[in-house]
Formats: structure tokens, C-alpha cells, sequence
């Protein structure tokens, strides 16, 4: 059964999402660098190297624990573009406002975009701003786009990933995206549990700082670390082996995520950044990220292989195999 | 909502030397069913079946409560949702779920008004605040899930909601396992039962059907502990001959369940006979409203008749669901029938066994039903 309209599934960023892109949009645009397929483009100007990204955010609610749609949305392309080695510098700011919102909450906002614009060290140097009739937007959606510059000797990418190659995960998984479920379904636990949202530039840089050889960054957002490990596996004709017990995760979104039937592999992550070392250079980006105070939880959680190209297998806790696939759509809970 | 932790239930040491129990006790090759959907995610989940040893089969059962929904309840529920004023409120699961020619899903982006909910306490709320609206909340499940249906009706009927109602879909297990084992194809030598079900329902619940039908059968959690000491515990008694309920859940299901449960689902439904995708009708297999209670039932106020609808073709679900066949055996799998386009329902719930073959099977490990 074919669908001929666009499903939620469309947007989660797995299966559904690639097929979209794959189908209808990549064949209309057609060109080498978008067909890369990384979070960002690598472009060449006059012998410059720049990384250009975009991203849009609707989120609900607004604000929540550890963010809002505000910090989101500076964080989030300040990570696409340094997901591309890049030192990010500027942001544009695209704003579809619904009539009627709050002028007190669109105050928050821009106050939150700024402080995580000081924070990242980026400029805001241009924006827009529409307003549509009540009903035809919900409350307010903001495009980011951000540029940023490419050190020389820097060249990462999701097919650069070698056999081998060690993979780090910055800290615990699943926060932001446990958070914004319970906060949007109003449900409550006993511990609160907040979003991870950060910007990551300043620990690649410092990652990059130590070695030059990290093949491959890339920030878990929509989708979670399943699926863009497989993205990797797939982008790299490689293969990926994970270990379930090294994976961090909080013990409250473990158990939340237990208790509404979701797998954390493919929740969200607004602050976390995977990268692909290789083993002699892993202790020294490892300590690089440590150091920063979002990456105290840093670990090294499996390789890659050359079995099994195009898999990321993952090595259960009690020693089993399975395997971890590429998320079909949006996680669907059922409480029994 | 308090968040319970199991890690003494997942320890390594331990899951290890259950293993190796298993490999030394496990000598005749057996075929073990596992009930319920929860337990088959978790076994895959652990990758269990990728660590026993060759003579044990794990087969799924019948216990995933959408792909036992039949197809025609599955066009009925998408008919309602075509009403004019109704609300359709669900579990997620069954959003996806194929009717003949259109999903929950596909008719919400179309603009019904379907919603996901957590609970049939959610869509009281939802009658409350609509009431120019219908509000009809889809009730599939077991045991598990239908005292709070029933509480939910309890409460609408407090409150004078007369805007909301069910549609009781709700099935029960037990009748189930004789129907299973009344099958000739049928080939089963030892059932791990559900945990949660057995919760609710108790130990004693399944006395009568071992009497009559005696099988080695063990209630079995859901962690990996709580599986490999039930499929050790299978074993023992596969091994030595006997014939009995173990019950190796002990810290949650007692031998006479939970009393309130059972009288709230014994207050609003009562027994009757249900189709199961699949399985065909089962005597007393179903649970549908209660006399007292059928002002609140859907079927009723919107004069809903199921219409027997044929199985997608080349769909293998009800060999699946039976134990006769796995995923792997269905021409169909991973070839036409993906998460992306499912054909039959197992390839969509979460606690679908196509997709969890799909989702977390390695290749290379067994699970065929032609392995052994
Ligand atoms: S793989 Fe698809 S078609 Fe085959 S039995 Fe499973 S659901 Fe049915």
C-alpha cells in the first residue's frame, strides 16, 4: 500500500524521510554536493573552503526543560556546520510566525537565540520575518541557515569512514528527545529529565585541535544514533558493531523510554556528536572531548568492520547479536 | 509515573551461566513458543535466539494484539473514522496497521481526526472538552489492557460522557493456547506464557487448560534473566517428562492475579467468541460489553457489522501467528512486504513478529521453522 500524501513518517528522519529525499527531491536538484548527503555542504570558493547548512524547527512546546525552540534552532546548525569540520561564523534567521502569537514568548525566543549565539560564538547577520493568518502555521517555525569556514588538512565525511576506525558518542543519549515527549503528552514521572541541546563547535574544535584525522562527525539528532550510524554504514560500504553495556543513557530515560516501549537508539539528541577515529588517535580526542563540560560522558561504543557492509550489528549485554536497522518512521508508544 | 529499574535482571554473570545451563541440560530438539509480542521484541531485543543452543526453536505466538485484530475490524475502525464528527482515539500501534485499502494513518493525513493516545482515560478528557463530538476509543488488547478500558467506561458512565464509547476489539489468551494446540499443523512443546497477561489474570488461569491439554508451560518476564530461566525451566521439564505451570515471574504474578483488575473487566465486558486474524474464531476468546453497559458500546451506536474481508494474498501472518511458519518461510518477506509497505499486520506493530524479524534479525543467526 503506496501513500499519495505526506505522512508524519515522512519527517522522522528514517526510512521514510531517505526514500522522500532519495525519490522526489534529490533527482529535481541533482548535483555532486547535495548528493553527498551529509549534514551540511563542503564548498569550494576561490580556495576557500566553506560548510553551508540549513535546518527548520517546529517543536511543541516551546520551551521546555534544558531549552526552547530559541536555542534549537542556533545550536542545531552551529552542530550541521561543525559536523563538517567547519568553524562556523555566520546565521541567517528565517521566522514564519502565526497571527495572534504572544509578542512575551517571541521576546523569550529571540532572548534564548541570542544567548546560544554569544555562547557558539557565531554572528546573526541576516533574517526575515512572515507572519500568516491564525490556523495556517502553529504559533511559530524558524529556518536557520549558518556558514562556516574549513580548516586547512580537515576533511570528514560520512563515506570517509575506515575499517577500524573507532566510534565515539560525546555523552548520554536520548535526553532531548524523551524530554520533548513527556513535556508535549504531559506525562509525569518522578525525576525530571532535561534536554541535551548545546552547541558543539567549540569541542570539535578542540577534537580537531589534537588530531586531524577524525574521518567521520556527525550530531544524532532526528532519528537518534540507529539511524545515523546506518546512514554511515551506508554512505561508507562499511560495516558497524556496537556493545549495547557501553552505550551512556541515563538510568530515568532508560526507564522512561522502557516503560513507553521506545528504543533510545533512535531518540533524538540535540547536544551529542558521533565520531569516527581511528584507534591511534582515539585517546587523544577522546580526553579533547572530555575536557568540555558536554562531553564528560564521552565513550568509545563500537568500530567500524569490513563484514557485513551497510549493517550496524550491535552486541547485546548479555552477548547476543542483533541488528540495529534503520528506523522506519516516528516511534509509536503502547503502554499495556 | 515512577520509573522501575531492572538491572539485577539483566546481569551478564548471571544470563551467562543460564546459557550454560541450557546448552547442558537441552539434548532432545524442542520447538517453545513464546505468547506473547512483548517477549518476542525482547528476546530479540537481547539477541537470545542468536545464543541458545541449536535444538531449541523459538516460535511466536499469537500474542501481538493488532495482528490478531481481523482485517474487517480494521475497515470498520477506518469507516468510522470517515464519520462526520466523530474523534477516533487509539494506541499508536495500530495507526499503521493495512485495512483492505487505506490505514488509521493514511486517513488522518487525509484530515480525519484520529488521535494517539496513552490511556481510554485520555480520550475521556477529549469527549469531555468535545461534546458536539463523538468520541469513540479503539480497544485492542488483552487482559492487560482492558481493565482500564472498562475503568474508563466506569468513570464515562459517572460523569454522564454520552458522547464517548468503545469499541471492544479486546481478546483473551488463554482460550487462545487451546485453540493453538487443537490445530493439527500445530507442532509445540512447551509455551512461555505472558507476564503482564498473568498479572492481571493469575497463575490459576491457566489451571484448567493444563489439565485438559497438559504441556510444559512457564510464566516468564521480560527480561533476559526472567527468559533464559524460563526456557531452562522449559527445558528441565521437556527433558524429565513432566508436564506443568511454573510460574518464574513470582516477584509480579501471584496465583489469583489482581482481584480488581478482573472484577472492573468482568463488570463491563463478558465473553463471547472472536475471530483472531489467522486463527478464525475462537470460542470465548473475545470480550465485549456487558448488558449494563452498552450505551457506551460503538459497535452499537454506529451500527457497526464487520465484514469478513480475505486475507492479503501470499500473506503468511496466520502460519506465523500459529507457529507453523516464521518470517523467513513467507515468499513475501523483506522482498514485498517491508515496514515501508506492509501486506499483513505483523509486519507493522511494534510487537509484529515480520518486524521484529525485520527490525533486529541477523542474517546468518537460525530462525527459520526448517532449521532443526
Ligand atoms: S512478512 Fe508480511 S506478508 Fe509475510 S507473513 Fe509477515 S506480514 Fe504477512
Amino acid at each position: 500500500m503506496t501513500t499519495d500524501h505526506i505522512l508524519l513518517d515522512h519527517g522522522s528522519g528514517g526510512k521514510m524521510s531517505s526514500a522522500m529525499i532519495r525519490n522526489i527531491m534529490l533527482p529535481v536538484f541533482e548535483n555532486p554536493i547535495l548528493s553527498m548527503l551529509n549534514d551540511g555542504a563542503n564548498l569550494e570558493i576561490n580556495g576557500v573552503r566553506l560548510a553551508f547548512s540549513t535546518d527548520t524547527y517546529t517543536v511543541s512546546p516551546l520551551f521546555f526543560p534544558g531549552g526552547s525552540i530559541g536555542d534549537l534552532a542556533i545550536n542545531g546548525t552551529v552542530n550541521d556546520v561543525s559536523m563538517c569540520g567547519a568553524r562556523p561564523l555566520y546565521l541567517s534567521v528565517g521566522m514564519v510566525i502565526e497571527e495572534g502569537f504572544p509578542i512575551e514568548e517571541l521576546k523569550r525566543i529571540l532572548f534564548d537565540m541570542g544567548k546560544a549565539a554569544r555562547r557558539a560564538d557565531v554572528l546573526v547577520v541576516t533574517g526575515d520575518t512572515k507572519v500568516v493568518p491564525k490556523g495556517a502555521a502553529d504559533k511559530i517555525f524558524i529556518n536557520t541557515s549558518g556558514i562556516g569556514w574549513i580548516p586547512d588538512g580537515v576533511d570528514v565525511g560520512g563515506e570517509k569512514a575506515r575499517a577500524g576506525d573507532q566510534i565515539i558518542v560525546s555523552g548520554t543519549i536520548a535526553d532531548h528527545g524523551m524530554t520533548i515527549l513527556i513535556q508535549r503528552e504531559g506525562l509525569t514521572f518522578d525525576t525530571e529529565i532535561r534536554s541535551d541541546s548545546a552547541p558543539l563547535n567549540h569541542m570539535v574544535q578542540s577534537m580537531l585541535a589534537v588530531s586531524r584525522n577524525i574521518h567521520v562527525l556527525r550530531d544524532p539528532t532526528r532519528g537518534g544514533v540507529g539511524t545515523t550510524l546506518n546512514e554511515i554504514a551506508i554512505q561508507s560500504s562499511l560495516g558497524i558493531k556496537i556493545y549495547e553495556d557501553r552505550i551512556p543513557i541515563k538510568k530515568e530515560v532508560a526507564g522512561i523510554c522502557e516503560l513507553l516501549g521506545f528504543d533510545p537508539l533512535y531518540v533524538a539528541n540535540e547536544g551529542k556528536l558521533l565520531a569516527f577515529v581511528p584507534p591511534s588517535e582515539v585517546g587523544d580526542v577522546l580526553s579533547a572531548i572530555q575536557k568540555n563540560p558536554a562531553g564528560k560522558d564521552a565513550c568509545v561504543i563500537g568500530e567500524v568492520t569490513d563484514t557485513r557492509p551497510g549493517r550496524v550489528i550491535m552486541e547485546t549485554r548479555i552477548g547476543g547479536e542483533r541488528i540495529v536497522d534503520m528506523q522506519t518512521g516516528e516511534q509509536l508508544p503502547r503502554i499495556c | 509515573m515512577s520509573i522501575k529499574h531492572a538491572e539485577e535482571y539483566r546481569d551478564k554473570k548471571l544470563s551467562r551461566s543460564l546459557i550454560q545451563e541450557i546448552q547442558k541440560n537441552s539434548r532432545k530438539p524442542v520447538r517453545l513458543m513464546e505468547v506473547c509480542g512483548t517477549h518476542t521484541v525482547s528476546i530479540f531485543k537481547y539477541g537470545i535466539r542468536s545464543i541458545l543452543p541449536k535444538t531449541i526453536s523459538l516460535l511466536s505466538g499469537p500474542g501481538c494484539p493488532v495482528c490478531v485484530t481481523a482485517q474487517g475490524e480494521i475497515d470498520a475502525f477506518i469507516e468510522l473514522s470517515r464519520k462526520k464528527d466523530v474523534i477516533i482515539t487509539t494506541f499508536g500501534d495500530l495507526m499503521r496497521v493495512p485495512g483492505s485499502n487505506s490505514s488509521l494513518q493514511q486517513e488522518r493525513a487525509k484530515g480525519q481526526d484520529i488521535r494517539m493516545v496513552y490511556s481510554a482515560f485520555d480520550a475521556l478528557e477529549i469527549a469531555k472538552i468535545n461534546p458536539d463530538k463523538e468520541v469513540v476509543f479503539l480497544g485492542v488488547g488483552f487482559e492487560t489492557t482492558a481493565p482500564t478500558i472498562a475503568a474508563s467506561v466506569l468513570s464515562a458512565q459517572v460523569m454522564n460522557l454520552t458522547n464517548f464509547s468503545v469499541i471492544s476489539a479486546h481478546k483473551k489468551v488463554v482460550p487462545a493456547l487451546t485453540a493453538l494446540l487443537q490445530t493439527k499443523e500445530v507442532n509445540i512443546n512447551g509455551f512461555l506464557l505472558p507476564g503482564h497477561v498473568s498479572v492481571i489474570i493469575g497463575a490459576g488461569a491457566y489451571r484448567g487448560f493444563i489439565k485438559n491439554y497438559p504441556i510444559p508451560c512457564v510464566i516468564a518476564g521480560f527480561e533476559p534473566v526472567d527468559i533464559l530461566t524460563s526456557i531452562h525451566m522449559l527445558i528441565k521439564q521437556i527433558e524429565t517428562g513432566k508436564k506443568d505451570l511454573e510460574n518464574a515471574y513470582p516477584r509480579a504474578v501471584t496465583e489469583e492475579g489482581n482481584s480488581k483488575a478482573k472484577s472492573l473487566l468482568n463488570t463491563v465486558f463478558q465473553s463471547g467468541n472472536a475471530i483472531w486474524r489467522g486463527i478464525g474464531p475462537i470460542p470465548d476468546s473475545g470480550l465485549f460489553f456487558q448488558k449494563a453497559y452498552e450505551a457506551f458500546d460503538a459497535t452499537r451506536r454506529f451500527q457497526i457489522s464487520y465484514q469478513q474481508t480475505p486475507e492479503p494474498k501470499g500473506c503468511a501472518c496466520g502460519e506465523v501467528l500459529t507457529g507453523i511458519k516464521t518470517p523467513l518461510d513467507c515468499t513475501l518477506y523483506k522482498k514485498i512486504c517491508t515496514p515501508l509497505h506492509p501486506v499483513g499486520p505483523c509486519m507493522v506493530s511494534s510487537e509484529g513478529i515480520c518486524a521484529a524479524y525485520d527490525k533486529y534479525h541477523v542474517e546468518n543467526n537460525r530462525g527459520s521453522c526448517n532449521d532443526d
